[in-house]
């Protein structure tokens, strides 16, 4: 029992030592803090940490089956812009149209009210995940490698966020911004339920921020199924060898484009949340770039091998709170904003580092180059 | 030839089947059948086919001609899984594991078991506890990732993915090379229990006494054709090495020089590394072509590795012209007179979409730079009188080295080196995948190259080519020279006797067969 516990942390030592790192981070932040350990502190973390821990989440999936993902900050502000649109809220419903080259066409009312809220939050899932799917498509039958297919679709996506939002704009439901962006009492406030969330019951657990709880409902109930279906293993097997997972019978075309879809909906949801944070969407290209680029530190912080076969998206999860909690820094000791950029590459050197000293156990060295 | 009469309807047989690769004849119209409850041994040297009649079986490759039936009716495998559908599993030799994954997860990769849609771990765990206790190697911990294992443990994981596979025909690829001898011991035990309950099992082995020990019939392949199929004790371990090599009409060779004793130019002394090189010692003259035979992964490829400084780790002595050296890396080897022509060339030899000209001179640019610029001049220069040397069949020294043939290509990589002025000279089975033509003039050129001082060591699957081309040659099994042939010894019977080890008069033998 004891060797099967040694040989799981042997195993995860990425994920253990981001947890590691993001925990000893995060208590010496609420520490300096002046108000730490509040609230109110975690409410204003968990809202900025959500976004990235998504992005990070979208990029591990096809990074386990050796592939970047180049397009997840595109998808992410893709899904922005559509939301701005279909969370208004508005009783009477919304009414949208398309203008292209001076041409008017009205595409009827988009339901308001919680009914249409709701609607429009599946919708705008939906698009992540189909923006996801059409990448794994072009992926596996165009047989494009996934670095150059999704920097071309992440430009299709931009493209397609900006015709939807030439300027930043819209609006979303004011009760939806404040019920997800809040704490659990807050959400119950506004929802009117346990008592407008004053409830005794209630109160243990009144102080969580929505955000991780959305979260740990995302990574529970999609990507521990996804990891322990015969898809989410076949991800993992592709990554590894694909060639003795094609010995073996496993679909890989299927698995791969399974894990583009997968990294579209994590991305779609981010981008729901940025925008109802937010109460706007905005095409903003060097945002999808940025975040794009901390995806990836935030898989490899997390323990995820680029080269694809190990880790997992909880160690992201933990990858992205640690690149957050870094700039959380820089703000309480009133650092330079200039100088933070330099501070996360020092960081990420040395997270990976770690990862990288079985190289120096290899016998034959020729296998340092396959 | 006289079969063995079939003492049962056949399980499996095979009609007719042949089988090219790129022109080259692999399988020749073979008939081939085995029996359920039967273990039946396949024989043949390196290349006679053995491992395309498998693939063919296995799903793995496509048969030209040819038809195959199993438990009588007439099937076609399109892939590996569609032959483990009908029964048919196969353990490579090259292992089909995901390293990445855990024991348990590579044993049950094809078919997991699930509760509510989703894998169940612990069912999957318990599978492979049972299948590993199957074997009797419950040591191995269903956890472990496949990469933290060593070989021998990964062999065992690969034969217990086969037996989850509930196999009606098993088929062994040399899948006992890498096993402990107790291991061994306890697959022969599973393989009896197989057998007596009717699987038809088919085992490749270059083993002599493991296909004594087991086998209940055997096949000879040569040259892709079935040459005899025999009952257990119906040949002795001299007609069944005779069959392998049978009359081939051999290539030609250039002459080799008499010579005396030269001083030597490479001295290696108690040469080690990682449990896959075990004390080899072995000297190479100025002048002279040494031969690495042996059956193929017996450790040739690890010594001129070590070598070329590429492993690290090794222990041992390795002395260049009386000067003690222990290069640690390529570059180091290449500066003191050391060439390798390595395994792959199209990975490890060449650039396959640089052009000709930079492949040629990329090993030697040192020599023609004047400080960090290349002389342009001085490099068209050396190019020429390369390509003129090795007559190397080119367009323009521009074209990519990808547009070349095979046996071109192999000359611009020896052509490479040779820019070098290298001292020693290693080949890792320079021929292979080359045509006749230009094998003879490999040839030559070796003999050309020994003869103004050089010392070659040359390793190669192709016992004729070694015995016309070297002045001697060390036979390597297990890791170990165990013997070196020179002048008459140098006949193909000798190579064979040793690479199987079962020459009684070798020091040391392991298992000899006729004991």
């Amino acid at each position: 029992m004891l060797d099967d516990i040694a040989i799981r942390i042997r195993q995860n030592i990425g994920l253990v030592t981001a947890v590691l790192l993001f925990s000893i981070l995060y208590l010496l932040y609420n520490l300096a803090h002046p108000k730490g350990f509040s609230s109110a502190v975690l409410v204003q973390n968990g809202d900025e940490i959500f976004a990235l821990a998504m992005l990070a989440m979208a990029q591990t999936v096809p990074v386990l089956a050796s592939g970047l993902d180049l397009s997840v900050g595109a998808v992410m502000t893709m899904v922005g812009c559509f939301a701005s649109y279909l969370l208004t809220g508005v009783a009477g419903g919304t009414p949208l149209h398309l203008e292209i080259f001076g041409l008017h066409v009205g595409l009827g009312t988009f339901p308001g009210g919680v009914g249409g809220i709701l609607l429009g939050i599946v919708v705008c899932l939906a698009t992540g995940a189909l923006a996801g799917f059409v990448n794994g498509c072009v992926v596996v039958y165009g047989r494009i490698q996934p670095i150059i297919a999704t920097l071309a679709t992440g430009a299709i996506y931009i493209g397609i966020a900006l015709f939807l939002r030439p300027t930043p704009g819209g609006k979303i439901d004011e009760d939806l911004n404040w019920a997800l962006t809040n704490s659990l009492g807050d959400f119950a406030a506004t929802l009117h339920i346990f008592d407008d969330g004053a409830a005794s019951w209630f109160a243990p657990v009144a102080w969580i921020p929505v955000p991780f709880v959305l979260l740990v409902l995302i990574a529970l109930l999609v990507w521990v199924p996804f990891r322990r279906s015969v898809l989410g293993r076949a991800v993992y097997a592709v990554g590894s060898a694909e060639g003795a997972a094609y010995m073996s019978g496993l679909p890989i075309e299927r698995a791969k484009i399974a894990a583009f879809t997968l990294a579209g909906f994590f991305a779609g949801c981010g981008g729901l949340f940025l925008a109802i944070q937010t109460s706007s969407g905005n095409a903003d290209i060097p945002q999808a770039g940025a975040y794009t680029l901390n995806s990836i530190a935030s898989v490899v912080i997390g323990g995820t091998s680029l080269l694809g076969g190990t880790g997992s998206a909880i160690g992201s999860i933990f990858g992205a709170m640690v690149l957050r909690v870094i700039s959380f820094f820089f703000r309480i000791f009133d650092i330079a904003p200039l100088l933070q950029p330099l501070f996360e590459g020092l960081i990420l050197l040395a997270a990976v580092s770690i990862g990288a000293l079985g190289v120096l156990r290899v016998k034959n060295t020729l296998e340092l180059f396959r | 030839m006289p079969d063995a009469p079939p003492s049962q309807p056949a399980f499996l047989t095979l009609s007719g089947i042949s089988k090219r690769y790129a022109g080259v004849r692999a399988l020749e119209g073979v008939d081939f059948a085995c029996e359920r409850g039967k273990i039946h041994a396949v024989l043949g040297e390196n290349g006679a086919g053995k491992s395309t009649l498998i693939k063919i079986i296995a799903g793995v490759v496509q048969p030209d001609t040819g038809t195959m039936r199993l438990g009588g009716s007439d099937v076609s495998f399109a892939t590996p899984s569609a032959a483990n559908a009908a029964g048919v599993v196969c353990i490579f030799q090259e292992l089909s594991l995901m390293p990445d994954l855990s024991v348990a997860d590579n044993i049950s990769i094809a078919s997991p078991p699930r509760r509510f849609g989703l894998i169940d771990a612990r069912a999957q765990r318990r599978r492979a506890e049972q299948l590993l206790a199957e074997i009797g190697c419950e040591d191995v911990n269903p956890l472990m990732r496949m990469r933290d294992l060593p070989l021998s443990r990964r062999q065992v994981v690969e034969i217990a993915k086969a037996l989850g596979k509930k196999p009606q025909l098993l088929i062994l690829d040399e899948a006992t090379s890498a096993l402990t001898s107790a291991d061994v011991e306890k697959v022969y035990a599973m393989l009896a229990r197989l057998k007596a309950e009717g699987v038809a099992i088919l085992y490749i082995s270059h083993r002599m006494h493991e296909v004594e020990a087991l086998a209940d019939r055997a096949s000879v392949f040569r040259n892709g054709r079935h040459i005899e199929t025999f009952d257990k004790g119906r040949r002795s371990t001299a007609d069944i090495v005779q069959l392998m090599i049978g009359r081939d009409i051999a290539a030609q060779y250039p002459r080799k020089p008499a010579r005396g004793s030269p001083k030597p130019v490479l001295a290696i002394d108690h040469l080690s590394w990682d449990k896959r090189l075990d004390r080899i010692s072995l000297r190479i003259g100025a002048g002279e072509i040494v031969g690495l035979g042996g059956l193929d992964g017996q450790g040739q490829k690890s010594l001129l590795l070590a070598l070329f400084g590429v492993l690290r780790g090794v222990s041992g002595q390795v002395t260049v012209e009386g000067r003690e050296v222990r290069p640690g890396s390529p570059a180091a080897a290449k500066s003191v007179g050391i060439a390798l022509v390595p395994e792959d060339r199209k990975t490890e030899g060449l650039m396959l979409p640089m052009s000709i000209a930079d492949n040629l001179v990329i090993a030697s640019l040192d020599a023609i730079s004047r400080g960090p610029l290349v002389d342009r001049a001085r490099e068209a220069d050396a190019i020429k009188r390369a390509i003129a040397r090795l007559q190397i069949k080119i367009g323009a020294p521009g074209d990519a080295v990808a547009t070349l043939s095979g046996g071109n290509q192999q000359k611009v990589v020896l052509a490479k080196w040779l820019m070098t002025n290298p001292r020693i000279i290693l080949l890792n089975d320079p021929t292979r995948g080359i045509d006749v033509g230009t094998k003879q003039e490999l040839y030559r050129l070796m003999r050309e190259l020994a003869d103004q001082g050089a010392a070659i060591l040359f390793y190669s699957t192709d016992y004729d080519e070694l015995i016309g081309c070297c002045d001697r040659v060390a036979i390597m099994y297990d890791g170990r020279i165990v013997r070196e042939l020179q002048g008459d010894e140098l006949t193909e019977t000798n190579i064979i006797a040793s690479a199987l080890n079962i020459d009684a008069a070798t020091p040391g033998a392991v298992g000899a067969a006729h004991a």
